[in-house]
């Protein structure tokens, strides 16, 4: 024990990281907490308004959320259906993939390609679905495949469209979190002991049922983990909006990132800006508090 | 022989249905590599996969995103914001790993706590006033000022990660080294840095694609025209060129070579850096 002395110098290892955060994530995010209730008027502090800002997203602004007309509509729905449908589409996929890869000896390779999305860029990426939506029927492969079995068919800007707008960018996201979805329900399926698999085999249970009965309750726990981090991912969607669509077709496609980003830096409205990353922050918090409470728990195994 | 003919039915039906999604994953990327080599009038003339037939390829394309459309600066100015945007966290990371794991001072579970609750503050929220103090210090329009903000936004993870890796090694054998002697700092690089290669790898690589990929802290951070990184060219050509597809595709090439390249040659860290990095 005494060779672990409390020494003033050992401040010097923490001090760089400290200084850092302090400087660009601590001060600048209580400064935005503040700016939330001012007009912050080209980014400056001007006028307090209290809650004025978030009372004008959440009732006044169309584009933020419009639950006038159904369907509601506004970024804070579109990052609602993100969730559902991404979420849910990622961790299905994720699931059949691992679960059909793991029956067959070239699983690595299945594996590599649909984890290779992963690797590049939401630029990328965004360009590469952006031409398979290409509502040119010569260029685009979606339009191209659904005339070659039905020649009456109209090309669809598939992103060009309020009702397609949203989806579209979706399956881009999917396709490139499935994966990340497939590896880390592939680990732990393989965690799981072969012995229990057997006996119910043994019991003369059919391959569906184990793998409702057996496989899927065992995956509950990396379900929900793997469910959490896509939550996390799907509340800072903004790259692949900002290539495919910029929040268009009449921002039909804005989400909640993406709104920061234009009110603060297209618009300049540093207050309403601001209100919408604190929105962001209070919706990560309860995400936060479980990762943090899963954190501890392995600390306390330890 | 009935049950021999099922299965055969049922394993073939596994081999169809994993090629097709195999095929379906690629596709989307292999017509954009295509097209990225076919002359320019092919491209708005015919589908990418009539290319197969015609066979005219072309490097053209490269070249004019590379010389023309000035991607070749791009493409080295993100080198040169992601090499010191990587280094930097991990290093600065790591030492503040080690003083979490193993050094004492007076409230370090507390700070540590709070380092990791940063983890989840958006970036969103940090934007404007780190903006504004990053060009009171006259950083916008050097590449400092990106380096420091992909540093200080890494920092959280990258502590968390490797305070959790460093507080898992054996105590015996740091105690015995600190009883022989050495200082802090040879403990750090002579006995936790090399036991920890994997932790660092997959950081480093996590890290270095996060950066490299990264468009939003571009287009905050970097103002100088002349600095552009690769991400924000390539949106530059879509809102001036519309959908340009010649341009595009072999843009989106040369940006995806690098993670490309470290996917193939690191698969095994690569793929734990990015489970790692996920909860970021």
């Amino acid at each position: 024990m005494s060779v672990f002395r409390r020494n003033p110098l050992n401040w010097l290892y923490i001090l760089p990281a400290l200084a850092l955060l302090a400087t660009f994530v601590v001060y600048p995010t209580l400064w935005t907490i503040r700016m939330s209730f001012d007009t912050g008027q080209g980014l400056r502090f001007r006028k307090f308004v209290g809650l004025d800002n978030y009372v004008r997203l959440l009732t006044r602004d169309k584009f933020f959320l419009d639950l006038s007309e159904f369907p509601p509509s506004g970024a804070v729905i579109n990052n609602i259906i993100w969730l559902v449908v991404f979420t849910s589409l990622t961790v299905g996929f994720g699931l059949l993939i691992a679960v059909l890869a793991d029956r067959v000896r070239y699983e690595p390779v299945i594996k590599a390609v649909v984890f290779l999305p992963m690797a590049i860029s939401f630029t990328a990426a965004g360009i590469i679905w952006l031409f398979v939506y290409s509502p040119d029927a010569n260029t685009g492969l979606l339009n191209a495949m659904i005339k070659a079995i039905d020649p009456a068919w109209k090309s669809v800007a598939w992103v060009g469209r309020v009702e397609t707008v949203t989806y579209s960018v979706i399956i881009a996201a999917v396709w490139m979190w499935t994966g990340f979805a497939t590896v880390v329900l592939s680990a732990a399926l393989k965690s799981i002991p072969q012995e229990i698999i057997e006996a119910a085999r043994m019991d003369g249970a059919g391959e569906w049922h184990i793998f409702w009965r057996v496989t899927l309750p065992m995956l509950g726990a990396p379900i929900a983990v793997l469910t959490t981090t896509l939550i996390i991912n799907v509340l800072k969607v903004f790259d692949l909006i900002y290539i495919m669509t910029r929040g268009g077709p009449r921002g039909a496609s804005r989400v909640i990132a993406y709104t920061m980003y234009t009110e603060t830096f297209e618009a300049g409205k540093g207050g309403y800006g601001s209100a919408v990353a604190v929105i962001m922050l209070l919706l990560i918090i309860p995400i936060m508090l479980v990762n943090l409470r899963r954190f501890r728990a392995e600390e306390a195994e330890r | 022989m009935n049950a021999r003919l099922s299965r055969l039915l049922s394993n073939s039906t596994l081999h169809v249905l994993l090629v097709v999604i195999a095929v379906v994953w690629l596709v989307p990327t292999v017509g954009l590599f295509v097209t990225s080599w076919r002359p320019r009038p092919d491209i708005f003339g015919s589908g990418w996969w009539t290319a197969f037939v015609t066979l005219r390829f072309t490097a053209e394309n490269y070249i004019e995103v590379f010389t023309a459309q000035g991607l070749g600066q791009n493409f080295l100015n993100s080198l040169a914001i992601t090499l010191p945007g990587t280094i930097l966290p991990v290093l600065i990371g790591a030492l503040a790993a080690y003083g979490f794991a193993w050094l004492r001072f007076p409230g370090r579970d507390w700070i540590f706590l709070i380092v990791v609750g940063l983890l989840v503050v958006p970036i969103q929220m940090t934007f404007v006033p780190a903006l504004q103090l990053a060009s009171r210090l006259k950083l916008t329009h050097s590449l400092l000022g990106i380096w420091l903000v992909h540093t200080a936004y890494g920092l959280p993870f990258a502590i968390f990660l490797l305070r959790n890796f460093f507080a898992a090694l054996p105590r015996d054998l740091i105690e015995a080294a600190k009883m022989d002697g050495a200082s802090d700092l040879d403990v750090f690089g002579r006995i936790v840095l090399p036991l920890s290669v994997p932790a660092m790898a997959s950081l480093t690589i996590f890290q270095f694609l996060w950066v490299w990929n990264d468009l939003l802290t571009a287009l905050i951070y970097v103002q100088d025209p002349k600095l552009l990184p690769m991400t924000v060219g390539i949106a530059k050509l879509i809102s001036t060129y519309g959908q340009e597809w010649h341009l595009l595709s072999a843009a989106s090439f040369i940006l995806m070579a690098v993670p490309l390249v470290i996917f193939f040659s690191l698969q095994r860290y690569f793929v734990q850096g990015i489970l790692a990095g996920s909860v970021k």
